[in-house]
């Protein structure tokens, strides 16, 4: 028995000293997988591996902070730096599960203003540094759409107009903001509107329109596919994926800006990450002026610096111009809005359980 | 031991070296017990392990939530002594803001600002901004009187709801999990009431999980019946061609014959296009067999059909075919020697079959999360959620909970109904 127990420690220990020693020399960061970690290595990793010697594991998650979570409040945490969401790096800055980060430290930008002057607003948060602006907008097929072309948020919810299924995100975020611009009410108000109770149900009353039709999605991947299959007629979707189909697969998809909802990405380190240092290096490396403008090369997403937008330029394949397929390119900023992470950190459980139960009806 | 106490034998028979035999076959048998024991301890080790120990923490976890007594160490204290009328005293206020402006300094995991603002935010959707804002304002708040600087910061400070809940979550256990997991809540006054019909999910869900479980099992036995009963009474080379068709499935990874079925029934797929084709249905009305509850059952039934199948087989696999031939020659007809001879004796693979598939079917999670859609999920998803998603660990533990009670109310009754000794897997 005892000599049982002692087998099973010392293999249980084995396995703990082996991770740890493969993480010598290395980094282990996580980010959303597909398209967008292949632009993060291309851009971030393989550069700084080249200057510092240093490998970096790429691992995929599907978002969320419910892993890492589990990994702190284990003691056991095997990611250096992860690819978050703005309202998870809030949350989990507040629940103490991310390290905090002094921006103060962070290199200044190519033009040499300080990294707090350059970052667009909002994008330097107490645990996390933005890299990437990124975008819910919808996209439709342009064989299949028919001559008349649908322009606004309201076209997607006219389902007289354009006959077919809407692919759409399920969950209740950015769907009410969705509604609500093509019920009439204008990006920038979105927020304010939704303070008001009523205009809550008015969201849901607008959605029934399309739930009939509605064919609900929930990885990044699946718009583009429910597209490509002819299974929706138009869907939300994360723009950079949508880009990359026409870009990368020739697909004749188109994107309407109108009504964007868009959010940022940025890197955060666990609490008690395993190459803290050398991940707060990566951090810094990575949100350089130069090396967010080189990701814009390889996905549709918008550099967080101000500094780094002069510097973005065409697509890997030298032809298609980057500039006008950014989320903040003025043309399509026109309507739009930003995630407001406060409403929905605020309000997300309660509206999850509507939706839930709405979905179900 | 019938030969030892054999009539006329001496009281006490002794081995050689003069111990009672009894006590000599006991140590034997004992030392036959241990090595049994040694045999099975990995195995019970594991159960501890991966089974026993993980379910307790999940009971407890839906009942044990320590965040306010953590957070706010002292005013969950002296809150306890507030009588529920107007605001609690201006000592309590201060206690609170003390408490706070130490909070909002911690950095230890499950003992911050955040984490009492989602605990209460469970309680009072859309309060959780009123404590991270004024957290990061309260260190500014010295001296007295402390009731009008907290409101001044925030006029929610004035609301009794905010500080009743705070009373009520100052204890380490709580009952509000298993309220919310049964779409129930505390109201302003501390009332238990039901949520708001438009919020109500998780009883429809629940109930929506045992009709469709159900439904299933009973489609299950209705296909498996059959195909059991050819696979028991075909010939050897037919029935073993048969049951490799049965198996070959079951062999095969869940996610891909999930995902086959997608391909088969989506509005582009294969069947659609099969009837377009043929022109039974039209190009525009192409019907919807997936990502919906009918999408759910069908790729359910497939995946579960062989947990059907096989006790069934097996039973019937023992049943001689000259029972049924002596029916006959009785005179009976073959319905009647069906019923009254054959069926009854499948009666415990249908009871293994039915029990095996439906609780499978009450846990099932993967499949109604790829092909469910909007109105094919069922309860395991919604935990997933609470697990994954929203983090709330307890509300999901508390669902898990009422469903692992529901699964052993059906084992109970299924065992008052037909017996666990009955049943059969083979």
């Amino acid at each position: 028995m005892k000599k049982f127990l002692t087998t099973s420690l010392s293999v249980l220990a084995l396995g703990a000293v082996s991770t740890a020693a493969s993480a010598e020399g290395s980094l282990t960061a996580v980010s959303w997988g597909g398209a967008y970690t292949k632009s993060q290595v291309k851009a971030y990793h393989e550069p700084f591996t080249a200057k510092t010697g240093i490998k970096i594991n790429s691992v995929d998650y599907s978002g969320g902070i419910a892993e890492v979570k589990a990994q702190v409040e284990a003691g056991n945490v095997s990611w250096d730096i992860v690819d978050v969401e703005l309202s998870d790096a809030v949350r989990g800055c507040d629940e103490g599960i991310f390290e905090k980060i002094d921006a103060s430290t962070l290199p200044a930008g190519a033009d040499g203003k300080p990294a707090q002057e350059d970052f667009l607003p909002g994008t330097l948060h107490e645990c996390a540094v933005a890299n990437i602006v990124w975008s819910t907008i919808y996209a439709y097929d342009d064989t299949k759409i028919g001559d008349k072309k649908p322009t606004t948020m309201a076209d997607f919810f006219d389902t007289k107009t354009w006959e077919g299924k809407r692919g759409l995100r399920k969950g209740p975020k950015p769907n009410l903001e969705f509604a609500l611009i093509a019920d009439g009410v204008a990006a920038a108000d979105v927020y304010e509107e939704l303070a008001k109770p009523e205009s809550i149900d008015r969201a849901f009353a607008k959605l029934d329109t399309i739930k009939a039709s509605a064919v609900w999605w929930e990885a990044g991947a699946q718009p583009p596919q429910l597209l490509a299959d002819g299974e929706v007629l138009m869907t939300t979707a994360y723009n950079g994926r949508i880009f990359n189909a026409v870009a990368a697969e020739n697909k004749p998809f188109v994107i309407v800006w109108d009504g964007q909802v868009w959010d940022i990405d940025l890197w955060a380190i666990p609490k008690g990450a395993p190459n803290m240092d050398k991940a707060m290096e990566f951090l810094k490396f990575s949100t350089e002026t130069q090396q967010l403008a080189n990701q814009a090369k390889y996905i549709a997403y918008g550099p967080a610096r101000m500094s780094s937008a002069p510097l973005v330029g065409k697509y890997e394949d030298g032809k298609i111009d980057m500039g006008p397929q950014m989320p903040t390119a003025a043309a399509n900023l026109a309507n739009a809005v930003q995630n407001d992470f406060e409403w929905w950190a605020d309000n997300q459980d309660a509206l999850n359980e509507r939706f839930n139960a709405w979905l179900a009806q | 031991m019938t030969d030892v106490a054999a009539p006329g034998a001496p009281e006490n028979i002794t081995t050689s070296d003069g111990v009672p035999l009894k006590v000599s076959l006991a140590r034997a048998t004992r030392r036959q017990r241990m090595q049994a024991l040694l045999l099975v301890l990995p195995l019970l080790l594991f159960l501890l392990v991966a089974f026993v120990l993980p379910i307790g923490e999940m009971l407890f976890r839906s009942i044990y939530s320590p965040i306010g007594p953590d957070v706010l160490p002292n005013f969950s204290k002296v809150i306890q002594e507030w009588d529920g009328e107007d605001l609690p005293p201006e000592s309590t206020f201060e206690v609170f803001v003390k408490d706070m402006t130490a909070a909002r300094e911690s950095n230890e995991i499950g003992k911050t600002v955040g984490n009492l603002a989602t605990r209460v935010n469970y309680e009072i959707p859309g309060s959780r901004g009123l404590f991270t804002k004024s957290a990061r304002k309260v260190k500014n708040i010295t001296e007295g009187p402390y009731k009008e600087a907290l409101i001044g910061l925030d006029k929610r400070w004035e609301d009794q709801h905010i500080w009743r809940t705070l009373q009520r979550i100052s204890s380490n256990y709580t009952m509000s999990f298993y309220l919310a997991a049964t779409d129930r809540k505390y109201d302003e006054n501390n009332d238990i009431v039901m949520a708001d019909p438009l919020y109500q999910i998780y009883l429809p869900i629940m109930g929506k999980t045992l009709w469709l479980s159900a439904l299933i099992t009973f489609i299950c036995l209705l296909v498996a019946y059959p195909v059991s009963y050819l696979l028991a009474t075909l010939p050897l080379r037919t029935s073993n061609l048969l049951m490799i068709m049965v198996l070959l499935p079951f062999w095969t990874s869940l996610l891909v014959r999930t995902t086959a079925w997608i391909a088969m029934l989506q509005t582009e797929g294969i069947v659609n296009n099969i009837l377009v084709f043929t022109r039974v249905i039209s190009e525009e009305s192409r019907i919807q067999m997936i990502y919906n509850q009918t999408g759910t059952i069908v790729a359910m039934v497939h995946i579960l059909l062989p947990f059907m199948i096989l006790p069934l087989y097996s039973v019937m696999k023992t049943i001689p075919p000259y029972y049924m031939r002596a029916a006959r020659s009785l005179g009976a007809t073959g319905t009647y020697s069906f019923v009254k001879v054959y069926f009854p004796q499948t009666i415990p693979g249908i009871a293994a079959g039915t029990l095996l598939v439906f609780i499978l079917a009450i846990g099932y999670y993967i499949t109604p999360a790829l092909v469910g859609g909007s109105d094919g999920l069922l309860i395991s998803n919604l935990i997933a959620d609470h697990i994954k998603k929203t983090l709330n660990w307890s509300l999901g533990s508390a669902l898990g909970a009422i469903l692992l009670a529901i699964v052993l109310i059906f084992y109970w009754i299924y065992n008052k109904l037909v017996g666990v000794d009955n049943l059969k897997f083979g």
